[in-house]
């Protein structure tokens, strides 16, 4: 699929998802960027390769990485430029240099993203990886996630296990959870959100190249903020592009991290 | 100078039923997997793991040792879940305490410094703290007419009080150690062991070979020995000790051998027949069918 772009260049529904993401880390400076899954550790190296050169990117090992390798880059084949065991990353994370952009099996219109457990947590349906660094990361950090099948039943109103917080329960817990939280965006392979509303619920903020409002309205299980002016995610540049396909993934890996 | 070397036979000869116990190591990378199968094969049960998970708390939940895990997660790594785990959790098999990366080392480094809990941001408004409803909040004693509070947010703000996660026993697998109970680890991440091994009352390094004290400079950096003796209590070299989890740089997962651990949950014949070549066995005889598997 590859509609023609009247703001750019025509790309695929997984190139607009790169471009959203590497869009979240824009301005962000020297800090650790912290992808999880293909499409987003393709957006991070490519805003390190253009407009975020002083971000801060690990070889998913226990090394920070000098530059921006393609994808399939290996940990021993990377150009390392300091450690970072997991005991730093800490270090790393409760000094609030870092932006990260985990997944989410179930994301609500406040923010809060489940990773844990479907169903009644003491004996879950469906174990899940486990909440991992989410509670941390999300009142310590810029957070953002990527949910690859955007649908009612991973946009749903309320998550069944709150791993990562969002706005309406980091208020409720005060100001040792508000001081640093900032659920930043939600990228998904229909379109970009943000929470940029008065009550810090989910709004649209882009629908990517194919897709329609009413596709998103569809898949979501809550209902959305729609600003007027609702804009197409934007489209690459020839360059953007040209760096994607042939130094970042030239063997396409994006299109199997999203479906459609 | 003490001699700490031991068996991983005579490490289980000191464990306890209903005992909590530390393992090192994270996902499915440097696993004490020796001691771990020794514990399969053992007569213990209703273990508390405390555990940065992998194929150590699948393993030990699929034969039935488990009692409670404390976890943040339980991954394979290149396999993101462990199914072991996942199906034990699903049956409602075992409880868990699930907490955040961060707390649990906090817990880890409370029992260590012999504090009763450390405060931390990590867990407010989420759901952790409703899981686990022992989990208690502190409030800085520190108000805005306060010298050392220099944003008002902090001034008596709340935080998680993270327990101190005090441990029985802990058990870390390092690259090399010496006979004096110093470990070495020359992969890229010591990840939390010597914090285990400080947070537990009896502590045990398995390795994949013991040299003379003072030796572990010929084996790698002084830097790497990032354990030294007061916090072991003994030492058992376990050559391949660490299988089917990575341990460079003396080998890297397994990862076909991983995928048919995998494959075995979910699946009461396959089980089965994985129980019986690969725990039901001496270690020596587990080595050897790892050996002969690799050369099919």
């Amino acid at each position: 699929m590859t509609p023609l772009r009247p703001n750019g260049q025509p790309c695929t529904r997984a190139e607009s998802c790169v471009i959203a993401c590497a869009d979240t880390w824009r301005g962000a400076g020297e800090i650790m960027a912290s992808p999880f899954g293909t499409i987003p550790s393709l957006g991070a190296r490519l805003a390190k390769s253009t407009f975020a050169p002083d971000l801060v990117l690990t070889d998913g090992e226990a090394a920070l990485m000098v530059g921006a390798p393609p994808i399939t880059t290996g940990p021993a084949d990377v150009v390392r430029e300091a450690a970072m065991p997991y005991r730093s990353v800490f270090d790393v994370v409760w000094s609030g240099r870092r932006h990260i952009m985990m997944m989410a099996s179930q994301i609500d219109r406040s923010g809060n993203q489940n990773i844990s457990a479907i169903g009644d947590h003491r004996h879950p349906d469906v174990q899940l990886i486990g909440v991992r660094g989410a509670p941390g990361n999300s009142v310590n950090h810029p957070t953002s996630y990527w949910v690859p099948d955007h649908s009612v039943r991973s946009f749903v109103e309320h998550v069944d296990v709150v791993s990562g917080v969002g706005y309406a329960r980091a208020a409720a817990a005060g100001a040792g959870a508000t001081r640093f939280h900032d659920v930043r965006r939600v990228v998904s392979n229909l379109g970009v959100f943000d929470f940029d509303t008065p009550d810090r619920s989910m709004r649209v903020r882009s629908y990517h190249p194919g897709v329609s409002v009413d596709e998103i309205v569809r898949a979501t299980s809550f209902t959305l903020s729609i600003p007027d002016d609702v804009q197409e995610t934007r489209a690459p540049t020839a360059a953007e592009l040209q760096l994607l396909r042939t130094v970042l993934d030239p063997g396409s890996l994006r299109d199997r991290d999203v479906k459609r | 100078m003490a001699d700490k070397r031991t068996t991983v036979d005579d490490i289980v000869a000191e464990l306890r039923s209903g005992m909590t116990i530390g393992i090192g190591g994270w996902g499915s990378r440097r696993k004490p997997m020796a001691l771990i199968r020794a514990l399969c094969r053992s007569d213990l049960r209703d273990l508390t793991l405390v555990a940065y998970g992998g194929p150590d708390v699948g393993l030990l939940c699929a034969t039935g040792k488990v009692k409670k895990v404390v976890c943040a997660f339980v991954t394979l790594d290149s396999i993101a879940l462990d199914p072991h785990w996942r199906a034990a959790r699903q049956e409602g098999r075992v409880d868990v305490m699930e907490l955040d990366e961060g707390m649990f080392f906090q817990g880890l480094q409370a029992a260590a410094w012999r504090v009763p809990f450390l405060p931390t941001r990590a867990g407010l408004g989420s759901d952790v703290l409703t899981v686990n409803p022992d989990l208690r909040l502190v409030r800085s004693p520190y108000g805005a007419d306060s010298p050392y509070v220099d944003d008002p947010s902090d001034a008596h703000v709340e935080l998680v009080a993270m327990p101190a996660l005090r441990l029985d026993a802990a058990v870390v697998h390092t690259n090399r150690a010496d006979t004096a109970g110093n470990g070495q680890i020359l992969g890229p991440d010591p990840f939390f062991d010597p914090l285990f091994l400080g947070a537990a009352e009896r502590r045990f390094l398995t390795t994949e070979r013991i040299v003379e004290n003072g030796r572990l400079t010929d084996e790698g950096p002084l830097s790497a020995v990032v354990i030294h003796r007061m916090l072991t209590d003994g030492v058992a070299e376990t050559p391949g000790g660490a299988h089917f989890t990575a341990n460079p740089p003396d080998y890297g997962r397994d990862e076909s051998f991983q995928k048919e651990y995998a494959g075995s949950a979910g699946d009461p014949a396959g089980w089965g027949a994985f129980s019986l070549r690969y725990i039901d066995v001496t270690e020596d005889e587990y080595q050897a069918r790892v050996a002969q598997r690799r050369s099919s």
